[in-house]
């Protein structure tokens, strides 16, 4: 089984249509979204949901105002700055490190579990799809990116599927690495401009340099300016990137977008010939060093 | 005045936006990139940087001459950052969160704190605009804390402008959070929707108050205008979908450089901004 895992760098390159698109072109694959706190995949692939199940990670702190002597003592431990002086904790500021848990004197602070998100596993006209929604203002989506890569490999074992095709979140941080890590390969969609080109550089050091993960680039909107699709091309010939294609600029990616298709599915125009030549170099190449 | 520019999806044009605004206004202005992960602000703004400070956050570090392992540290740490097994202490730098919980509970104070490398600060002025960001080290999973060292930088006397980074999680409010204002970019597509409506909740949890721009207006359908209008969001400016705009973009020319035109819409932008914080 190989899972294939699309990032950008920068976000807004393409991703999630490009990730979409491919889950036209292969019947034998699990289709996962580790974009956990903006996910979008499931608006072209209209997932049916079968199984659901909260997530619960780390913990927050919560004084108890009859308890509290107001010692002080919470204040002083706090790294965060999570502990106003009237001795309420911010949510959102507490990391959960229990530290004022531990040096409360009276033992006035509560610490339980967060309700961080869900995750499900989804029935899509694509096949089987795992995906996730992290909580408003909730931390810890590295942990809810692992787990939903691990119920997607549990269920492509399951059901003997050779793929999981994951679409990752935009950065360089800690949902990246998380989606990155032990992965078969990675797809870079970047864009022809400086913006795009630096963010594509520091994720592929990050992929290539940091992790060893086979790495392959693919340029979107390339006629955008053919001057630094040009640079980029060259930049993966120069460090031995496998570059798969160079998408044109079309409105059809919109349209599609709109009325919930794949390109795949919405038009037979050159982006949908592009992208399937482009899956089908990544596959073969990923099929001849396994 | 603090002003975050952020969204949930990304590539909507933030730093278009904090760009161009930082460009137009006459004020003092103090642009914060806060997207550590992947900064883009100087490639638009191009300011001349002095030399990076190194930025670390504390970790751990066992004398093992006084270590009783006692077990202790590895009790209180709710990362599973520091271990203790039989005779031996292991730290794992990249789990920890830098709480202090460790050297602070060690009864024989055997552990105190180094520093790790997170990413670097750069920073430098161009015309009016004092420019400053962070760049996290590659390899780096946790950008909040380096988030908030380029906040620290925040001079209050200047009228701030805060690059926020894609998302809704734990790095974007680490970067909004405490502002006066925030701008959330859109598109009017399926994504750009459902991903505004993320960053609306958690700018509304914050409760902080906002404005939206959609960018690329005339693409996409009307749903994010209906949305808009049902939830009371006022949208305070619309940049229509201009190849020649993407194309100065990809150079790396701001938007009121090649369309001078822009320069009073964002100004007009600011004023809005102004009597809606009465700030």
């Amino acid at each position: 089984m190989k899972e294939i895992v699309i990032i950008s760098g920068k976000g807004g390159t393409g991703k999630t249509s490009i990730t979409a698109a491919f889950a036209s072109l292969t019947i034998n694959k699990v289709m996962a979204d580790c974009d956990v706190d903006a996910a979008d995949l499931h608006l072209i692939l209209s997932p049916k949901i079968q199984h659901e199940e909260d997530f619960y990670s780390g913990k927050t702190a919560c004084i108890r105002q009859s308890d509290c002597t107001q010692c002080g003592k919470c204040l002083e431990v706090c790294q965060f700055d999570a502990i106003s002086p009237d001795f309420v904790v911010d949510p959102v500021a507490c990391e959960g490190c229990g530290v004022c848990v531990w040096f409360c004197p009276v033992n006035a602070i509560d610490f339980n579990d967060n309700l961080s998100g869900r995750w499900f596993i989804s029935h899509t006209r694509f096949g089987p799809m795992v995906h996730a929604k992290l909580g408003i203002a909730e931390e810890n989506s590295g942990k809810l990116v692992t787990l939903v890569r691990r119920q997607a490999k549990l269920l492509a074992e399951k059901e003997h599927l050779d793929y999981i095709i994951v679409d990752g979140a935009p950065g360089i941080g800690c949902p990246v690495i998380s989606s990155i890590t032990g992965a078969s390969a990675v797809l870079v969609v970047t864009e022809p401009t400086l913006s795009g080109k630096h963010d594509m550089e520091r994720v592929v050091s990050l992929a290539t340099g940091h992790f060893q993960i086979p790495t392959f680039i693919c340029v979107n909107k390339y006629d955008l300016n053919e001057e630094i699709t040009e640079q980029i091309e060259k930049y993966c010939h120069d460090n031995n990137i496998g570059f798969v294609g160079k998408i044109p600029y079309d409105t059809i990616v919109t349209d599609a977008m709109v009325q919930a298709k794949t390109i795949i599915e919405f038009s037979e125009r050159a982006i949908s010939k592009e992208i399937h030549a482009m899956w089908d170099k990544i596959i073969r190449s990923i099929d001849q060093s396994y | 005045m603090i002003i975050s520019i952020a969204s949930g999806k990304g590539g909507t044009g933030k730093t278009t936006v904090a760009v161009n605004l930082a460009l137009s206004l006459e004020n003092r202005v103090q642009y914060l990139d806060c997207d550590v992960e992947e900064p883009n602000g100087h490639i638009f703004i191009k300011p001349k940087f002095q030399s990076p400070i190194t930025v670390g956050t504390p970790i751990p570090q066992v004398d093992k001459s006084k270590c009783t392992y006692c077990g202790k540290c590895g009790e209180i740490c709710q990362y599973n950052a520091i271990i203790v097994i039989k005779n031996n202490v292991l730290v794992f730098p990249e789990l920890c969160h830098s709480c202090a919980g460790c050297w602070l509970v060690c009864p024989e104070h055997a552990i105190s704190p180094i520093n790790r490398e997170l990413g670097v600060i750069e920073q430098g002025n161009k015309g009016g605009v004092e420019f400053i960001h962070g760049k996290l080290r590659i390899g780096e999973a946790m950008s909040p804390p380096l988030i908030r060292k380029v906040k620290s930088k925040i001079d209050s006397t200047k009228i701030v402008l805060i690059d926020a980074p894609p998302g809704t999680s734990c790095p974007v409010i680490e970067s909004v959070k405490k502002s006066d204002f925030v701008l959330l970019v859109t598109e009017p597509t399926p994504f750009g929707l459902n991903d505004l409506k993320l960053a609306v909740e958690m700018v509304r949890s914050l409760k902080l108050n906002l404005g939206v721009i959609i960018n690329r207006s005339d693409v996409g359908n009307d749903d994010v205008r209906v949305y808009c209008a049902e939830e009371h969001i006022p949208i305070l400016m619309e940049i229509k979908n201009d190849r020649k705009i993407a194309e100065a973009y990809s150079r790396g020319t701001p938007l009121v450089v090649f369309y001078p035109e822009y320069r009073v819409k964002f100004q007009e932008l600011y004023r809005e901004i102004e009597r809606r914080t009465g700030l």
